[in-house]
């Protein structure tokens, strides 16, 4: 009882959020103009930042592994092509990504506890995230259980959040806040808060399975966030934004907007990663372009 | 840290002529006239645009004899004819607004981002407006047969040149009135260029005259006899000797002067987003607006939070070239108000506020002045009553609500004022109690056309924009 008065009391003590002004500020940062050098960087810290994704029921060990190689090589036309930051994929598929990844630095993300929609009870999820830490993945993407949010139990979400943490060993929790069914900016701002006080490493904002995924402002909500909880307690979280990033133009819109709120700190794979699959092939289209002056056909880059 | 590579606008798409002559009845006179000739730089590099006609007062008596003449046909026109005038000045500036926008942040040296985004779209939209209201006068409110006053002479300021004539021309020729605007002597060349698209747009000549010059031609024009209406936006001071050179002459008068809003932020405010504000309220079009929030009123219990967003989101703001893309500050619109600026920064820091500013390189040509915040302030300073319009911030504290009303009101002016908080009851309260023409809730430098804008005390009288903007055209 002391622990939720004192959660609610914390969340709830949050400056509020501006609907109008954060969407006003979001589009500000996005006419930002990134040209040539500037943009040439840009694609290569992108590509860093994919977790490239594949989370379908129709999903087999054949295409995993395509995928993975895909990660070590983007583009095996250019060997100066920087490898993604992840593969991500659903905890079946985890032992066949890892046989690809071995050794190599991209890391392995599954999606863990009762992926998209977190409706299971704790141990089948508990459960779920075991088995994909022990088949090799090293970061795990747990889903928060929306209903107890919106329903303000949010020392359930909190106790759930510590549970899994905790299940990961020592792999990475990467707490998915599906926003696009928070509603609210301020329950943006309070759901990212409380996933970090309950350990998480990175915050995330979507499954990529409901209408609504990762926008510019709900992304600037979780950066300021991050940035404010590290000023409170000295930890540094990471923020991915997942689902709806389809172009080098949206992300480099992203990118523009680490760069002016939470800086340099940010700016790299450990701290920021983008949850997609199609943008790879946008950012690999888009570098050839900047490295040989013309555009290639999309024949020319891998379908995977 | 990622460093964007230069984005600039090309100025391929503005061909400025060596020299302008006036234009008056409809055609562009021969360059130079009986006041002499004076030049137009960008205040970015200093270099020259061009060199524009200074009207002596037979070029006044010719302009204000032209709009005399055109009046008669002009007025007699049914509202909805000169709404067609209207609507086809609007669609052909937004057809030529990225030629304007370039042009207005070579002359004015404000970033092409709030020319492009901010100046040029309000500008078509309240010729738009206005338009709108032309075959509606009769029910505007200002009785059922109401009639042009005149002639109107009309002098605008250099911080939003288009836009400032966007004010003053689209209500007027609504309203049925002929115009003779004068653009300011540092930034005449977007009128200019307004007044070739009347000529693209056939408007009947002698509509609107357009005469460049000095203070000393704007002062012949409002105390010209044939002049029935004088409609000035500057400074208070020369609103001041308008006001006293048109009394007792029948003129009718609308003055926009000075301000020093204070933007008042709450401790329940939503902290990010009026971090937002407040840089935007001080720092937009490098603090040249009248109403610019320029005293930041915070409650303590929130100060040291503000405070340090505040100085944490300054650092990111980007000084530079006009016309990059990118750049958030632009140059100082000339060498006299850098040094307005420089003097009431100075005496800022000699009555003993603490100056601040980001790391920021200055050009070395052109006229630059960095971001700057003084702490410390009290109501005493000079840099808490006097308008800087550069720049500057000054911000002090307040415990309760009925100080921030009090020190809020303690000023000469009354244009603006902003409230930030969550508490809609709090904001309706107070708001209710500010003497200013404008207050924004949660937000700040929003205009749009159909809200009236206007100030209270030494910020001027009379209103311009919405419904009310007309009744200062109407007899």
């Amino acid at each position: 009882m002391t622990a939720t008065l004192d959660l609610r009391a914390s969340l709830h003590g949050l400056p509020g959020v501006d609907k109008v002004g954060v969407e006003a500020r979001a589009a500000a940062l996005a006419t930002r103009s990134v040209k040539t050098t500037a943009k040439a960087a840009a694609i290569d810290l992108a590509i860093r930042m994919v977790d490239l994704t594949t989370l379908e029921g129709a999903d087999t060990p054949g295409k995993v592994r395509a995928l993975a190689a895909k990660a070590l090589r983007p583009d095996p036309a250019d060997p100066t092509c920087p490898h993604v930051g992840a593969v991500c994929v659903y905890p079946a598929m985890v032992p066949y990504v890892a046989e690809v990844l071995a050794g190599s630095g991209v890391h392995l993300a599954s999606v863990a506890t009762a992926f998209p929609s977190g409706q299971a009870p704790l141990d089948v999820k508990l459960a779920d995230t075991r088995d994909a830490v022990a088949a090799g993945a090293d970061e795990i993407d747990m889903v928060i259980s929306r209903g107890a949010f919106l329903a303000g139990r949010y020392d359930h979400v909190f106790e759930e959040i510590v549970a899994v943490k905790e299940a990961c060993g020592d792999a990475h929790l990467k707490v998915i806040l599906e926003t696009g069914e928070l509603a609210t900016y301020d329950n943006v701002r309070r759901a990212s808060w409380l996933a970090m006080l309950a350990g998480a490493d990175f915050i995330k904002t979507s499954t990529g399975k409901v209408p609504v995924a990762a926008t510019l402002p709900v992304t600037l909500v979780m950066l300021e966030a991050v940035r404010d909880f590290r000023a409170r307690t000295g930890r540094q979280v990471g923020v991915k934004p997942a689902g709806g990033i389809k172009t080098t133009k949206d992300a480099i819109k992203y990118l523009v907007m680490i760069n002016e709120t939470v800086g340099d700190d940010w700016l790299d794979p450990a701290w920021f990663r983008f949850g997609a699959s199609s943008l790879l092939n946008d950012l690999l289209m888009q570098r050839t372009k900047l490295t040989t002056g013309h555009y290639a056909g999309p024949d020319y880059f891998t379908l995977d | 840290m990622f460093e964007y590579a230069p984005a600039p606008e090309s100025r391929s798409v503005v061909d400025i002529a060596p020299s302008y002559g006036l234009f008056i009845n409809g055609t562009f006179e021969a360059p130079g006239s009986t006041g002499g000739v004076f030049k137009t730089v960008n205040p970015a590099t200093e270099e020259v645009l061009a060199e524009v006609s200074a009207a002596g007062s037979e070029d006044v008596d010719r302009a204000v004899a032209a709009a005399r003449s055109a009046f008669g046909p002009w007025s007699a026109l049914p509202g909805a004819e000169r709404a067609k005038y209207l609507f086809r000045i609007a669609r052909i500036i937004q057809e030529r607004s990225r030629e304007l926008a370039v042009l207005e942040s070579l002359d004015n040296g404000k970033p092409i981002k709030e020319s492009r985004d901010v100046d040029l779209p309000l500008v078509a939209a309240h010729f738009f407006y206005y338009a709108g209201w032309a075959d509606k006068l009769e029910y505007a409110g200002f009785g059922a047969s109401p009639r042009p006053i005149g002639v109107a002479a009309q002098v605008i300021p250099w911080n939003f040149p288009l836009l400032m004539l966007a004010w003053k021309i689209a209500p007027a020729l609504a309203t049925g009135n002929t115009v003779v605007l004068k653009p300011a002597e540092t930034t005449p060349l977007t009128a200019l260029f307004f007044a070739d698209i009347c000529r693209q747009a056939d408007l009947p000549p002698g509509v609107v005259n357009i005469i460049t010059g000095a203070g000393e031609t704007g002062r012949t024009l409002v105390e010209h006899p044939g002049v029935d209406k004088v409609a000035f936006t500057g400074s208070t001071e020369v609103g001041r000797q308008i006001a006293r050179s048109v009394a007792g002459t029948g003129k009718r008068l609308t003055l926009e002067l000075g301000g020093k809003a204070a933007n008042i932020v709450f401790d329940d405010a939503p902290i990010d987003q009026a971090v937002e504000g407040i840089v935007n309220g001080i720092f937009f079009n490098q603090g040249h607006v009248c109403c610019a929030g320029s005293r930041l009123l915070v409650q303590e219990s929130a100060y040291d939070e503000v405070m340090e967003s505040l100085k944490r989101r300054m650092a990111t703001l980007r000084l530079g070239d006009p016309l990059d893309k990118n750049t958030d500050i632009g140059a100082i619109n000339s060498a006299e108000q850098l040094e307005r600026i420089r003097v009431l920064t100075d005496a800022g820091s000699q009555e003993g506020a603490e100056r601040w500013s980001p790391p920021c390189e200055l050009p070395a040509q052109g006229f630059w002045f960095a971001p700057t915040i003084f702490t410390g302030v009290t109501q005493a300073h000079r840099i808490a009553r006097e308008e800087i319009f550069g720049p500057v911030l000054s911000v002090l504290t307040f415990r309760t609500p009925a100080e921030a009303i009090e020190k809020a009101n303690n000023t000469p002016y009354g244009l603006s004022a902003g409230i930030w908080s969550e508490k809609g009851s709090l904001i309706l309260a107070v708001a209710d109690k500010l003497r200013a023409g404008v207050i924004w809730a949660n937000t700040f430098n929003k205009f749009d056309p159909t809200s009236p804008f206007g100030g209270y005390k030494e910020s001027g009288y009379g209103r311009e924009g919405g419904r009310h903007g007309l009744e200062a055209y109407l007899g």
